[in-house]
Order: C-alpha cells, then sequence, then structure tokens
C-alpha cells in the first residue's frame, strides 16, 4: 500500500522475565486515527515508546513511511524529530513559559528562525484561544489548558505521526472535553494519529480502526464502530464488558 | 514587636553582666578586645581578606564546573558508562570522606614536590584542594536536583527531538539548579569561612594576617577582627539563603502542576 505510514512487525519487548510485548503487528495509514485500547498494563505505553524509539525493541521491525527506523544506525532524535508526542502528564516545561514550550523544538531541532517558531506558535496558541498566556508559565494553566499546549507543541513541527498516550486519563472530568475537541479538530484536519486510550465514546467517534492489545500482541483489530459494538474475540468482548 | 525588644535587651544585658562580672574579664578584654590593636591591625587583615576573596571567587567558579562534570557524570545510564559512573562515585565518596585540613596539606605541599608545575603561590594550591572537597559535595547537591527532576520531563524533550545533551542543557538542569538553590548557598556560606584555611600553607591570608599581627601586638584581638570580617562577608549570603529558601517553600505550598 502507498500510503501505509507506519508499519510494526513482530515487535518484542521484556522487563526482566516480563514479556509486556510478544510480536506485535500494527499499521496506521496516512490521515488514519487508530486507537489503542487494553487493560492497565497491557503495555500500550510501551508499545508507543517503541514507535519514537524512546524505548528499545528487543526484536521486530519499525518502519515510518518506509524507512527502517529500527535500524540500530537511525539517527534516533532524527526520527522523533518527525512524531509528535504527548504523554499521560507532566509534557510542558515547568521552567519555560508557554510560547517558549510551544517553539522549543522548531528553534533547537527543526533550526526554524525564532520569529518564524514565534508567529507559528502564536498561531497555534491562538486556534485553542490560549495566546492570552503566550507569556505566561505553565502552572498558571488548568491542567487541560496544558494538555492542549502540549498537543499544539507537539504539531507545531508538522509531524508525519501524532502519538497521544492517554492525553486525558490524569485531568479532572470537566477538562477533559476540551482536549477531546481539540483531538477531533486534529483528526478531522487530517492528522495521522496513534493513540492509547480509556475514552472508548471517543474511541468510537474518532478512530477509524481500534486495536485492542492483551497479553503482549493484537487480539483484535478493526473498524471502531464494529470492534467496539461488536467484538469477535472472546477477549475483547471480557474487557469491554468490564467497562461498562 | 514591642515585647521581643525589651526581652531581648533584658536579656544582652544579663548576658553582658555575667560575662563582665567573672573575675577574668578585665584580662580577657585587654587581649581579645583591645580597640588601639583592632584599629592598628585592621589594613593588615583587610587586605588578608582580599586574597580569601579571590580565592574564594576562583573556588566558586572552580567547584560549580567540576560539581556539574561529577554530577553529570553519575547520572549517565548505560553499561557503557560505568566505569565513568564508578570513578565519579569514588571521587565524591573519597573527597567527602577526607577532612578539608589533610587535602590542603597534601595538594599544598605534595602536589608541588612533584616539580610538574612550575612553582605556584600557596593560595593557588589551596584553591585547588577547596575545589578538590567541595566540587564532592556540590556534585551530590547537583545529583539530587537532578534527579529530583521528574522522569517524564526528560521524556518528553526526547521525544520532541532534543538530543541528549539538549534536554541535559535546556530542561533537566535548569529545573535541577532551582531546586537545589538553597542548598547550594548553603555550602557557598559553609566555603566562604573555609577559604580561611588556606592560611595553614603559609598564604598571607585574613586568617595568617591576624596571627602575625597577633604575635606582632603580644594580644589576640587581631582574631577577634578577622572572624567578624568573615561574619560580615558572610552574612548577606546567609539572610539570602534564608530569604530563598522562605520563597521557594512558599512557591511550593502554591501549588503543583499536572
Ligand atoms: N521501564 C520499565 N521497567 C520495568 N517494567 C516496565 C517498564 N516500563 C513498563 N513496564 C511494565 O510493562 C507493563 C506495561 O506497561 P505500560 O505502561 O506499557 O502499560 P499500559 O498499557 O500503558 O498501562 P496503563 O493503561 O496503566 O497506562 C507494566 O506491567 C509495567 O510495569
Ligand atoms: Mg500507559
Amino acid at each position: 500500500m502507498s500510503d501505509r505510514l507506519l508499519e510494526l512487525r513482530g515487535i518484542r519487548r521484556s522487563f526482566g522475565d516480563h514479556h509486556v510485548l510478544r510480536g506485535v503487528d500494527l499499521d496506521v495509514d496516512a490521515h488514519e486515527v487508530v486507537a489503542l485500547i487494553g487493560a492497565s498494563g497491557s503495555g500500550k505505553s510501551t508499545l508507543l515508546r517503541t514507535v519514537n524509539l524512546l524505548e528499545p525493541i528487543d526484536d521486530g521491525i519499525i518502519r515510518l513511511a518506509g524507512d527502517d527506523i529500527s535500524d540500530p544506525r537511525v539517527d534516533a532524535d532524527g526520527v522523533r524529530a518527525r512524531i509528535g508526542a504527548v504523554f499521560q502528564h507532566y509534557n510542558l516545561f515547568p521552567h519555560l513559559r508557554v510560547l517558549e514550550n510551544v517553539t522549543l523544538a522548531a528553534r533547537l531541532v527543526h533550526r526554524m528562525p525564532r520569529a518564524e517558531a514565534d508567529r507559528r506558535g502564536r498561531e497555534l496558541l491562538a486556534s485553542i484561544g490560549l495566546d492570552g498566556f503566550a507569556g505566561a508559565y505553565p502552572d498558571r494553566l488548568s491542567g487541560g489548558q496544558q494538555q492542549r499546549v502540549a498537543i499544539v507543541r507537539a504539531i507545531l513541527t508538522d509531524p508525519q505521526l501524532l502519538l497521544l498516550d492517554e492525553v486525558t486519563s490524569a485531568l479532572d472530568p470537566e477538562l477533559v472535553g476540551e482536549v477531546l475537541a481539540l483531538v477531533r479538530a486534529l483528526a478531522d484536519g487530517g492528522t495521522t494519529i496513534l493513540m492509547a486510550t480509556h475514552e472508548m465514546a471517543f474511541a468510537r467517534e474518532v478512530a477509524d480502526r481500534v486495536v485492542f492489545l492483551d497479553g503482549g500482541v493484537v487480539v483484535e483489530e478493526g473498524p471502531a464502530a464494529q470492534v467496539l459494538a461488536d467484538p469477535q474475540e472472546p477477549r475483547t468482548r471480557e474487557f469491554l464488558s468490564r467497562l461498562l | 514587636m514591642l515585647v521581643s525588644a525589651l526581652s531581648t535587651l533584658v536579656f544582652a544585658g544579663l548576658l553582658f553582666w555575667a560575662v563582665a562580672g567573672s573575675p577574668g574579664w578585665a584580662r580577657v578584654q585587654q587581649m581579645f578586645l583591645d580597640p588601639e590593636v583592632a584599629l592598628a591591625s585592621l589594613p593588615r587583615i583587610l587586605e588578608g581578606l582580599l586574597l580569601n576573596l579571590q580565592v574564594l571567587l576562583f573556588a566558586a567558579i572552580g567547584v560549580v564546573i567540576v560539581a556539574l562534570v561529577i554530577a553529570t557524570l553519575r547520572t549517565l545510564r548505560g553499561p557503557v558508562f560505568f566505569p565513568l559512573r564508578a570513578l565519579a562515585a569514588g571521587y565524591t565518596d573519597l573527597f567527602r570522606g577526607v577532612p578539608l585540613l589533610i587535602v590542603l596539606f597534601i595538594v599544598g605541599y605534595g602536589v608541588p614536590g612533584l616539580e610538574f608545575f612550575d612553582r605556584m603561590p600557596a593560595a593557588f594550591w589551596g584553591t585547588i584542594a577547596i575545589i578538590l572537597v567541595y566540587s564532592a559535595y556540590v556534585a551530590e547537591v547537583f545529583r539530587a536536583g537532578i534527579e529530583a527532576v521528574h522522569p517524564s520531563q526528560r521524556l518528553a524533550a526526547r521525544a520532541l527531538g532534543l538530543s541528549h545533551g539538549q534536554t541535559m542543557r535546556r530542561i533537566v538542569l535548569p529545573q535541577a539548579m532551582r531546586n537545589v538553590t538553597p542548598a547550594l548557598m548553603n555550602d557557598f556560606v559553609a566555603m566562604q569561612k573555609d577559604v580561611g584555611l588556606i592560611s595553614v600553607l603559609g598564604a598571607v591570608d585574613a586568617v595568617r594576617a591576624a596571627q602575625i599581627e597577633t604575635a606582632h601586638f603580644f594580644n589576640y584581638t587581631p582574631y577577634v577582627v578577622a572572624g567578624l570580617l568573615f561574619v560580615l562577608l558572610a552574612w548577606p549570603t546567609i539572610r539570602l539563603t534564608d530569604w530563598v529558601s522562605a520563597r521557594m517553600r512558599a512557591r511550593e505550598r502554591a501549588g503543583s502542576i499536572v
């Protein structure tokens, strides 16, 4: 397929004799939104970290837009610069102002001139209604505002792929909506997203495809509506029924 | 306010009465608190203090650099770096254990004996000894500060494509520095008076000058003068340290972040 963006083959990762990933196969096409679901401890975060090379793998192949990025000789910083990532929490740097946070990678990694980085940063902050906070430190923002800033920071340099790891799970319930709305807007705009999430309703609404991870392998995957409404595998059924 | 002022006055009065009423007071006063001797010895002691200040300046700069290197080495991960980690750990263990005075003697008398270097003044070797010892302490302070930075911060920086070095310089160290400022300032206060120990190598600093003046006048007042000067030197830093610590405690109470 010509528009395959990410390709994981046989990804294995153990911590001691704890085999977290036991051969994961997963594809993400360009402009596709894929939701990764699974019980706590099933290895969703570990898998996402292997994609941007923050977690070494014991075996397997990772291809990004055709390039084998699991090759040890690959420039890992260069690969990470092509992938945006937002984690559960502690994303923003507390000692840098909001605008500095947003433009840091553009200036340091992508060598974008400061004026241009600032202009793009302000534009993006304005698009989420936070341009008024450009000069503030992150602790002035609510948790939801911080996560939205972290997301626009991740997309400022137009990454090929956006990884989101439960970006709402550390938030108070009333702040979840604004963050999900931003993710939805990005998805609608054609951003390729691989996200781990506990929000099944959100996954059903936004994801093109849902992937269920259990026992270190992909147990079931398919169109979001189908997997979530009518799961074929007993383990998927059991997992989803426990959520209700 | 009034009560505390009054109570302080009464307390000071009582203390003075007790000391001044002691049988040996007159002799002690004459030997340690002679105003004429104090005035006469002041210029030389001040001149000596200038040397202490120079040593303090160079030592402070040296300590920050060496300590940062040691602390960074200690936080390196991975088996490849084991020798460097072990070396850095050995360094901090060694120099936190040895008394400064012994390091001063060994560096001050031993190293010049190797005749590797051109003759250097005693104050130079004193500065080196102070850097060696204080770097071990300050490196531990830095390391604690580095490790107190949440691991997710490092992860977030690396995820943006920042290199290890950029992550350290731009993200980890600035936050670590902020965490450890009060502890660093405390070490600086301690160093301010320990620079007086270089006198044992014969450098004519404030302490050594006081010693010379004491012998000259057959009177101990110069030591008191030197002591007071050291207190005066340290006092602003001490107050500043308290102020910074209090402010940081207040900020910690003010709130945390997601
Ligand atoms: N660096 C590590 N060292 C040891 N064990 C680890 C490490 N990282 C992850 N693990 C283990 O791997 C397993 C999977 O962790 P992971 O965080 O990927 O799960 P998850 O699916 O993201 O869970 P959650 O839904 O709670 O976020 C867990 O049992 C965890 O303890
Ligand atoms: Mg997780």
